[in-house]
């Protein structure tokens, strides 16, 4: 490489995003600081959680800028493998993965630990693009959505192994990707409407949910009254929902087995568990409500100090950033997210290529699940799944993951002038 | 692939949209509400109470009666207990394992992380041999707490007692006090429970989630010191008042001795009594329930709230509104045949005494000349019929403290018993007249009096004029505060002049040769006062007997009454008498200590009750038996 060329490679990075990377890092640290129930200690003790996270960011990103240093074209071409070796590290962990907290997720390395479900987002990720890339498939015909599904899915299923519900969730996310490749907007619409419905059909009597059902069928009806095919269709489709809703109950009574029914039932707040999720949510949003418009100030939380969130520096991290800092610190924090996602997929959209294009568009649809779902939860409106904050959760595996996840893009990004 | 190129614009869409939902949802729970925030602030603040000592209570020379004394309550956190020994525990602290299955079960109830109360008001004995141990026991900590010790037992139906709070105290305080606290339930330590608890002390502590403290909220600037509760200096005289018990041991009866001038209870014993102490600690319950079973009923305050028919100690009354009246002058004489006779109705003197004045009246304590004096006033020509005359009479009687609670600063009081003349108009229509109510001449029928009301008479008479509201607290805390209402002088509407000849007449009662309350003189001292006898068909009669000493510029007035205890001067005037002399002269002389003792020692109990019910006690003068009246309703005369 000459001098020339480095000039040239770090002109093209796109420090923006960069900027709100390590933005967010540092915000995940001092986060992290205060939500350690600790004695006055050394802030940059590295026995400490927040001295391993500082260790984390530090390797992170000299993890990314090693990334950055790669050839462009060794994601495309490494793809397939790098994919193999993610399943193939998703089965390892089955059989010699660690136990927490109910997952069987992580493999002991040394002091540290995998988590081969993190890995496996880029991998998948990774494998998509290549595969919209090279075969240019046709996303409204059968056959490339079933082998688009097969590749997200593999994964799902393997997860959902451990059993990790949170992270086989977050492959859903790759819809987005598929979409803007031509995936017609109807079937999300469908997806969406059937996972819907399924939740509506444990919430809502069936003589309710029908009776609106065909309400808002004759509704549609009578705007369309013009358009004889548009009726037909829509009588069918509200049919059909009709008959969903009773294939949707007898899967949840007769094929689930009881032990997850319950689970579904508590994610969906049917059943009340004060002791347990409910608890964690209670706690959670106390503490961000108790920050009011600007916080309490920096290591002022109460909730955050004397531990009443637990898995406050991983899962409930917002707590903390919405108590001590309040509505304020949570406008930025939202806005730095919100302006990294449309950044990165402008970005993308920028990509000669379309496997930087399909892999742009999978990094901002990953990451904008996991902060949706993430401070979603922490806030009470969606159940309790057990996924990290992007950046700023405590975690090595998670922060790595997501470094790794966004450097290759922006690799593939400083490379778009060349041919991949 | 242009249509495709859109669709970047609905995944950003999607994107902001879902942020929008996420600031919206902080937007509401950050700022529009403010429930999270009180949350979090009942999440680590526990407000730890310290409880102030009670006031002391003292006697008029500043000797303790109510003092205080630490006990020690043993506390628990179930969640904090692990396995440990339970016998050692139960044997330590006296209890056997039923209990303190109890004991620990009603805690966890309460709560399972917060200190809730295991065993209350441990010794210091116990409480001593518990602590070398307790790290035996973890989860069980003891906190110290004062409760009350009365150190001469005296005095219980003053003192009153205190007791741990009912629910419905809790609700009519409006939030001061909270469960397990103590409040006064009778007597003084009910009357004056607001200045006697004193003010909780608060410490706002922050707790984590593990219930451990962590420190003062906000350091210590919304905390609060508890401020001992206010000292209360009492009228009462310590040695009086045990003088008073003991005399009146084993006999039901009051004796309330006023100091005139100050209005202030210098003796106020309600027999029988019990040791207040009792009322303390552990065997409270217990104890009340024992004390209830009493056929004398213990709880009784008799001095304020036993009704007795005046008899006797009325008729100074008659003399001073005739003399006040006009109607009669001190030497204008009736004639007494030996009874008193109007239409078919007639009330008997126990002597002949043929012309008789004032004097000579009240000291033979003669039916006859207040009978004449109550006609004379009834049938005055300046009221337009007997009627209103009366009504007038009863309005001027009731200025006497009659009729009406005289507002001591106990609870409990009780009016007495007195009507005016609608009531009689409604019994009778309107045929009847001063014939009709002619025992009232005589503090008899119609006409009940507390021993506190006869008591603040014979004040009135000492006074010549007025009173000061008799009371117990005579002043209030550190700066000995008095209340107004106690320098105020009530004035009865009796000119001071016309009092001479009744004293006079109260003097030779109890020390001339023809008086009836011979039993009460005092060598050096002149006593004024009368007796009384109350007739009891179910026993023996009642004694009674009220007045004041010296004559001039008197320091005590007097009531003592024992029930069934028969002639006046047998039992009342003696005690009334080594009350006095003991007050007066700082001790009994010899020969009045021997006969104390005795009086002491003699037992008068009414036989045990026959579940009857019992009619109601009619009152003879002191010349024994003065015949009922039978009332019979005459026409009024206009």
């Amino acid at each position: 490489m000459t001098t020339q060329q480095n000039d040239r490679f770090f002109f093209n990075v796109d420090w923006i995003t960069i900027l709100i990377y390590v933005a967010l890092c540092l915000i995940g640290f001092v986060n992290i600081y205060a939500s350690i129930p600790r004695a006055d200690s050394d802030i940059f003790s590295f026995g400490s959680n927040y001295g391993k996270q500082l260790i984390f960011i530090f390797t992170g990103l000299i993890l990314g800028f090693s990334i950055l240093l790669l050839d462009a074209k060794f994601f495309s071409v490494f793809s397939p493998i790098i994919y193999g070796v993610t399943m193939f590290l998703l089965l390892v962990v089955l059989v010699v993965g660690r136990n927490v907290g109910g997952n069987q997720a992580w493999i002991p390395l040394g002091s540290f630990r995998l988590q081969p479900s993190e890995l496996a987002k880029f991998g998948t990720a990774l494998l998509l693009a290549r595969y919209v890339s090279s075969f240019n498939p046709k996303l409204t015909t059968l056959k490339p959505v079933l082998i688009a599904a097969a590749i997200i899915i593999l994964p799902m299923c393997l997860i959902m192994l451990q059993p990790d519900a949170g992270s086989t969730l977050v492959f859903l996310s790759f819809m987005f990707p598929l979409y803007r490749e031509g995936l017609p907007g109807y079937l999300l619409i469908l997806f969406w409407g059937m996972v819907l419905l399924f939740i509506l059909n444990l919430y809502l009597t069936p003589l309710v949910l029908i009776s609106s059902i065909l309400a808002i069928g004759a509704l549609f009806i009578y705007y369309n009254k013009k358009k004889q095919q548009r009726m037909i269709m829509i009588g069918v489709i509200t049919f059909a929902a009709i008959g969903y809703l009773f294939i949707a109950k007898v899967i949840f009574e007769k094929v689930l087995q009881p032990h997850q029914q319950t689970r579904i039932e508590l994610i969906l707040g049917l059943k009340t568990d004060p002791k347990g999720a409910g608890y964690n949510v209670n706690q959670s949003k106390i503490a961000i409500g108790s920050g009011q418009a600007t916080g309490r100030g920096f290591l002022q939380g109460t909730q955050t100090k004397y531990g009443y969130v637990p898995e406050q520096s991983t899962d409930f991290i917002f707590s903390t950033i919405g108590e001590e800092w309040g509505f304020a610190g949570c406008f930025v924090v939202i806005a730095l997210y919100l302006t990294m996602l449309l950044r990165v997929v402008n970005l993308a959209e920028r990509q000669r290529s379309t496997f930087s294009r399909v892999y742009g568009y999978c990094v901002a649809s990953i990451i904008f699940f996991h902060v949706f779902i993430n401070i979603g939860m922490t806030i009470g409106i969606i159940p309790v799944i057990g996924i990290p904050l992007p950046f700023i959760s405590y975690g090595g595996s998670s922060l790595w993951s997501f470094t790794v996840l966004l450097f290759i893009f922006l690799k593939l990004d400083s490379n778009r002038m060349g041919f991949i | 692939m242009n249509n495709l190129f859109n669709r970047k614009y609905i995944i950003q869409g999607v994107f902001i949209l879902m942020g929008l939902i996420l600031l919206g949802t902080l937007f509401y729970i950050q700022i529009l509400s403010d429930k999270y925030f009180l949350s979090a602030d009942r999440n680590v603040l526990r407000k730890i109470y310290t409880y102030p000592a009670r006031g002391v209570i003292f006697d008029r020379n500043e000797k303790a009666l109510a003092q205080n004394e630490s006990v020690y309550d043993l506390m628990v956190i179930p969640n904090q207990v692990k396995d440990f020994d339970t016998a050692a525990l139960c044997r330590i602290i006296g209890i056997d394992t039923t209990r303190f299955k109890r004991n620990f079960n009603r805690a966890s109830a309460q709560s399972r992380y917060q200190p809730g109360l295991f065993e209350k008001q441990l010794s210091i004995e116990t409480y001593a041999a518990l602590s070398e141990q307790l790290s035996r026991f973890p989860g069980f900590f003891v906190q110290s707490r004062t409760i009350r010790n009365y150190p001469d037992s005296l005095a219980a139906h003053f003192l009153g007692y205190i007791k741990e709070v009912s629910p419905l105290d809790i609700t009519n305080s409006e939030g001061y006090y909270r469960s397990g606290d103590y409040i006064g339930k009778s007597g003084v330590e009910k009357s004056y429970e607001t200045l006697l608890r004193g003010k909780r002390g608060v410490v706002n502590m922050l707790y984590d989630a593990k219930n451990v403290p962590k420190g003062s909220y906000a350091e210590g600037r919304f905390d609060t010191a508890a401020v001992s509760g206010d000292q209360l200096i009492s009228s009462l005289d310590l040695k009086l008042q045990k003088l008073g018990e003991q005399l009146m041991k084993n006999k039901i009866g009051s004796i309330v001795a006023i100091e005139p001038a100050t209005g202030e209870v210098l003796a106020f014993v309600s027999s029988p009594s019990y040791d207040p102490n009792l009322m303390v600690g552990r065997q409270q319950g217990n104890n009340y329930m024992e004390l209830l079973k009493d056929p004398n009923r213990v709880f009784n305050i008799r001095p304020i709230m036993g009704y007795y028919s005046p008899g006797s100690s009325f008729k100074p009354l008659d003399a001073l509104l005739g003399l006040q009246d006009g109607v009669i002058d001190p030497n204008m004489t009736f004639n007494c045949p030996g009874y008193f006779k109007v239409g078919n109705h007639t009330v008997k003197c126990e002597h002949v005494d043929g012309n008789i004045s004032l004097r000579r009246g009240l000291a033979r304590s003669c039916n006859t000349y207040a009978c004449y004096v109550f006609q004379k006033l009834i049938t005055q020509r300046k009221y337009a019929n007997q009627h209103i005359a009366y009504d007038e009479w009863q309005k001027k009687v009731r200025k006497f403290g009659l009729g009406g609670k005289l507002g001591i600063d106990l609870p409990s009081e009780r009016d007495g018993r007195l009507y005016d003349a609608a009531y009689y108009s409604s019994k009778y229509s309107k045929y009847w007249g001063y014939s009709t109510v002619l025992s009232l001449a005589i503090g008899q029928g119609e006409m009940d009096a507390t021993p506190l009301q006869m008591a603040n008479i014979m004040a009135i008479i000492a006074n010549q004029g007025y009173y000061i509201k008799p009371h117990l607290v005579k002043a209030i805390g550190k700066n000995h505060v008095i209340k107004k209402e106690y320098l105020v002088k009530n004035y009865v509407g009796v000119d001071q002049r016309h009092f001479g000849p009744v004293i006079d007449g109260m003097q030779d009662a109890v020390n001339a040769s023809w008086g009836t309350a011979r039993d009460s003189q005092i060598d050096g001292i002149i006593m004024c006062g009368k007796t009384g006898t109350v007739q009891n068909p179910r026993g023996k009669n009642h004694s009674v007997f009220i007045g004041f000493a010296p004559r001039d510029n008197p320091k005590i007035a007097i009531a003592v009454i024992v029930e069934n205890a028969g002639y006046g001067s047998t039992y009342a005037a003696p005690i009334a008498s080594y009350i006095t002399e003991t007050y007066l002269k700082g001790s009994l002389a010899k020969n009045k200590q021997a006969q104390a003792e005795w009086m002491k020692k003699q037992v008068i109990l009414p036989d045990p009750p026959k579940p009857k019910v019992k009619p109601k006690a009619k009152l003879t003068d002191s010349i024994k038996d003065t015949t009922a009246i039978k009332a019979k309703p005459i026409q009024a005369t206009k």
